[in-house]
């Protein structure tokens, strides 16, 4: 059943597309420019389609069915985002026309900042992180940034609590910083007495997911933000999970300085089986002058009320710098904005409210089914335990192969790590309420299955494109290539 | 569903949120139908200077060239693009069968004998290189040489991500040539890295680079024209240990600079220390072959302040997109479109090269970009040239103090004849 390598179909002389014939005087090329010999596939057209038709069918997908995978918003990426990309105007746009050239382009990305700025409440907003990760580190370099520029040399740590995605403590050892870690209290929240212990002048900021990797809003948001604050550092916002907030609060307003934004998750651009990815920053008054540019700016204003306004790329006076070769992942850029567009102020606030409802209706069908620890109100997702009390062996792994068999995408896994067997659930708003229950009674009688088959969980799936598979092995024997490299020279 | 949570109105939910902060004024425009939206945007999009109006001769890091039908098409299938990042292989064999290709693929081009699933594009490649050449120099060599014919928005963005560490960057501030560069190696460089063929378009001559370098104990790390490697002898061929570089040749379109794909190859030796993700092979429980991301533990999600990056994502659907363009091109059709790419340029140059006032610089051999001397601003040819139709080289004073009025030409199969002609008559009218 398996696919075989496109390496291991056609024959030798195929070609998948036709190049036209040279229509200039040919320039002899001199030979010791010139490569031994280039390995690559000898394949049709047809039979490189049939190849990668028949691969996508072996992936799960939003578009086949419903995706709850926590911390990651696998909503329903509409399908005119894409067709809005493709557009040659922005599909077939050099990045190096200059200002004149691209005023279309400049406009929408300066739109688009505004329109971010202001569901986050931040003062501005710089489009060019490339990712979510990419954000992160913009944020922490900024802070990094701004004590500098203070002449202020002692700040060295960054904190976190321990429910952290893990990109955040990665960000800060790039960054240069030392993680210091934050303990949750029973409640889930960040521990306020630990917090105000840690807060000297050492401290250059703290990073926060908010709602946390929980799902839960922060009982104490203000008080944290203000003992940062009081100490002299600066608030991070991790705004992976922006999709519970929409409407709701605005970051900016609670006291954050820089926050990054998923446009591939709160802003529906696909995720495209694993990125690209598109990770813009706001932030607040403070740290303005040192966003990652270029960001777009108006170099003239509109005269009249025909006249559209002239628009320019700029590079902030202390800007930590590029992070990426020209501005961003601008066919994201794109995408974003046409969501944006099509729900307009109603339709944002509606997606938060309705992510949120779904999230919480999930919870309560399956509470007496599922340990969920930090039982209350959630956000847009929340975790529940994936074991059971008397059946030994039964993991949220487990768990989550069997559900392939049911048709759904399983939730995150072993995330966040303060919980045991974490299964992290987040429906998004995309799904109706036929959807959720069918996933509800899905995951009741898995439970069952559990104390009455326990086999069928732990040799699941059953049903997918192939079983279980050996990691260690994978790692063990490398294997990364179709074919080994031959020795060079030849 | 209010019922069942127990809560009267959605609204309830929130009752977390600080009171005074809950439900703010959101001032965004009113909805607007799909109809609407596709006419506001197809408005904007008409209003840029783009490749289905203009001939392009401009380069510099991003390329414009032939992307068959079919490429599209695959691409576009929601299987892949409305799929997640392969944590779950059982349902996720497509991506992961297609990076494992990809990964395949650029090891061919490169002479390399690993590449990772991808970065994000070659700047922020090459930043990752710097810290995989760090970390093989264990921490105690601190310096990197970067030839100043690196693109500068790459030096730049290496900058950008190492100002948090001590390292020190030699090389590019002056007009170092290679064996400037060479001269500057010694116990403390991690790593030298020029860029193949280089900013200019040129194909410097590399062959004893390697040596020198690994004599001294450091890495060379080539950025490279993924496209130009359908022709050019590969960096495996010139004793590269990391090779880096962009990707947007391989059928991505320009999109105003993005998304791309950082590519990212190596020898076996690095493997271990390269980030991101790794697609590697092995064997279901069934005994039938399968693929997974492998060598996790690297990651940020698992070592958290211990990873030495923290990349989460790859350009998953950029990956696929060079994975299908190489496919479809395959063995013969990357060769015929760098030949196409060469010879269109040499011809370009020459014509150009014949002009009253215009020098080309034909020092070293050259790909598909060459430099040229013009007798006015580039600025004031580039605004006549638009009026023509026609998008111009960059002007490289800008970065380049010492080449005021130098522009950099791209060619490639893209230009027909008859454009080359048009710009090279456009040029000609600009001095009469």
């Amino acid at each position: 059943m398996s696919e075989p390598l496109i390496y291991d179909i056609g024959s030798p002389g195929r070609q998948g597309a036709t190049l036209p014939v040279c229509d200039v005087p040919i320039t002899p090329i001199p030979s010791e420019l010139v490569r031994a010999n280039l390995d690559l596939p000898e394949v049709s057209e047809l039979q490189v389609v049939r190849h990668f038709t028949r691969l996508s069918s072996l992936n799960y997908s939003i578009d086949k069915g419903f995706y709850p995978l926590g911390s990651c918003t696998m909503k329903y990426n509409p399908k005119v985002n894409e067709d809005m990309a493709r557009l040659a105007g922005f599909a077939q746009l050099h990045p190096l026309v200059d200002n004149e050239g691209a005023q279309g382009a400049l406009a929408l990305m300066y739109q688009l900042q505004q329109w971010l700025a202001e569901i986050s409440g931040f003062k501005a907003v710089s489009l060019a992180p490339a990712a979510g990760a990419q954000g992160e580190f913009a944020g922490i370099l900024m802070i990094r940034k701004y004590h500098l520029d203070r002449g202020d040399t002692k700040r060295t740590k960054i904190l976190i609590p321990n429910s952290a995605h893990g990109t955040n403590p990665a960000t800060v050892t790039m960054a240069g910083f030392v993680a210091v870690e934050l303990p949750a209290d029973a409640n889930g929240d960040v521990d306020l007495k630990a917090l105000r212990e840690a807060c000297d002048d050492t401290v250059a900021g703290m990073m926060i997911t908010v709602p946390n990797t929980l799902g839960l809003f922060e009982s104490h948001i203000l008080e944290v933000v203000n003992a940062v604050h009081d100490c002299g550092g600066l608030m991070y916002m991790d705004g992976a999970n922006m999709n519970a907030l929409m409407g709701v609060v605005k970051p900016g307003e609670l006291g954050f300085d820089v926050m990054h934004y998923n446009l591939h998750k709160t802003f529906s651009t696909p995720h495209g089986g694993g990125g690209p990815g598109s990770g813009p920053v706001g932030v607040g008054e403070k740290l303005v002058p040192f966003l990652p540019g270029p960001v777009v700016t108006i170099s003239e204003e509109a005269t009249g009320d025909e006249e559209a306004p002239l628009y320019a790329m700029t590079m902030p006076p202390k800007s930590i710098g590029r992070l990426k070769a020209f501005y961003g992942n601008f066919g994201m850029h794109v995408r974003a904005f046409t969501y944006i567009a099509i729900n307009g102020d109603q339709g944002i606030k509606d997606i938060t409210r309705h992510a949120v409802l779904n999230a919480n209706y999930i919870r309560v069908k399956l509470q007496d089914t599922y340990k969920i620890p930090y039982n209350r109100a959630c956000g847009h997702e929340f975790v529940l335990e994936g074991h059971f009390e008397g059946v030994e062996n039964i993991h949220a792994l487990d768990i989550s192969k069997r559900l392939m068999d049911y048709g759904f995408h399983p939730p995150t896994n072993y995330f966040p790590l303060i919980v045991p067997e974490a299964l992290m659930i987040e429906p998004t708003e995309s799904e109706d309420k036929s959807t959720l229950d069918g996933f509800i009674d899905t995951m009741k009688k898995i439970a069952a299955e559990a104390h009455e088959n326990p086999d069928l969980l732990r040799s699941a799936p059953h049903t997918a494109p192939v079983s279980r598979l050996d990691e260690v092995r994978a790692a063990k024997q490398l294997v990364l290539c179709c074919r080994p490299i031959p020795e060079q020279g030849g | 569903m209010l019922a069942a949570i127990g809560v009267t109105t959605i609204e309830d939910l929130f009752d977390a949120v600080p009171s005074s902060h809950r439900f703010p004024k959101l001032d965004l425009p009113a909805p607007l139908s799909e109809m609407e939206v596709t006419a506001e945007l197809s408005a904007m999009a008409e209003a840029n200077d783009h490749a289905g109006d203009f001939a392009i001769f401009r380069g510099a890091g991003a390329y414009h060239h032939f992307i068959p039908s079919a490429l599209g098409h695959i691409v576009s299938r929601g299987e892949f693009l409305t799929a997640y990042t392969p944590y779950q292989p059982e349902i996720s064999q497509g991506t992961l069968q297609a990076i494992f290709e990809y990964q395949s693929m650029m090891c061919s081009l490169t002479g390399m004998d690993a590449a990772n699933a991808s970065h994000y594009d070659g700047a922020t490649s090459l930043a990752e290189a710097v810290t995989v050449a760090l970390e093989a120099g264990r921490g105690k060599r601190k310096k990197i040489i970067l030839s100043p014919a690196i693109n500068p928005q790459y030096r730049a963005v290496v900058r950008t991500y190492h100002q948090g560490r001590e390292l020190k960057i030699a090389g590019d501030s002056g007009r170092a040539d290679i064996s400037d560069l060479v001269e500057m190696l010694d116990d403390q460089t991690a790593m030298l890295a020029v860029q193949y063929p280089n900013y200019f378009g040129q194909v410097d001559d590399l062959n004893k680079l390697a040596e020198k370098v690994h004599a001294a104990g450091a890495l060379l790390v080539l950025v490279v024209n993924p496209l130009a490697l359908g022709l050019l002898k590969s960096p495996g061929e010139l004793g590269a240990d990391i090779v880096v570089g962009e990707g947007q040749p391989l059928g991505i379109s320009l999109s105003f600079g993005g998304p791309y794909l950082g590519f990212f190859a190596c020898r076996t030796e690095y493997v271990r220390k390269i980030a991101g993700r790794i697609v590697g092979e092995t064997l279901d429980q069934d005994g039938r072959r399968a693929f997974v991301m492998t060598l996790r533990p690297r990651e940020q999600d698992i070592r958290r302040d211990k990873a030495s990056s923290n990349i989460c994502t790859n350009q998953g659907l950029m990956s696929l997109t060079a994975a299908i363009y190489l496919s479809l091109m395959g063995k013969h059709g990357m060769r015929k479109v760098a030949e196409l790419c060469y010879h269109k340029a040499h011809y370009a140059a020459h014509q150009i090269d014949l002009l009253l006032g215009f020098r080309v610089d034909t020092s070293k051999p050259f790909f598909h970009e060459f430099v040229v001397k013009c007798p006015r601003p580039v600025a004031e040819l580039n605004a006549l040239l638009v009026e023509k139709g026609i998008l111009g080289g960059i002007d490289l004073g800008v970065d380049y103090p010492h080449l005021k009025d130098h522009m950099l030409i791209a060619v490639t199969e893209m230009n027909s004849k008859a454009e080359i002609d048009a710009l090279v008559d456009a040029l000609k009218e600009t001095i009469q």
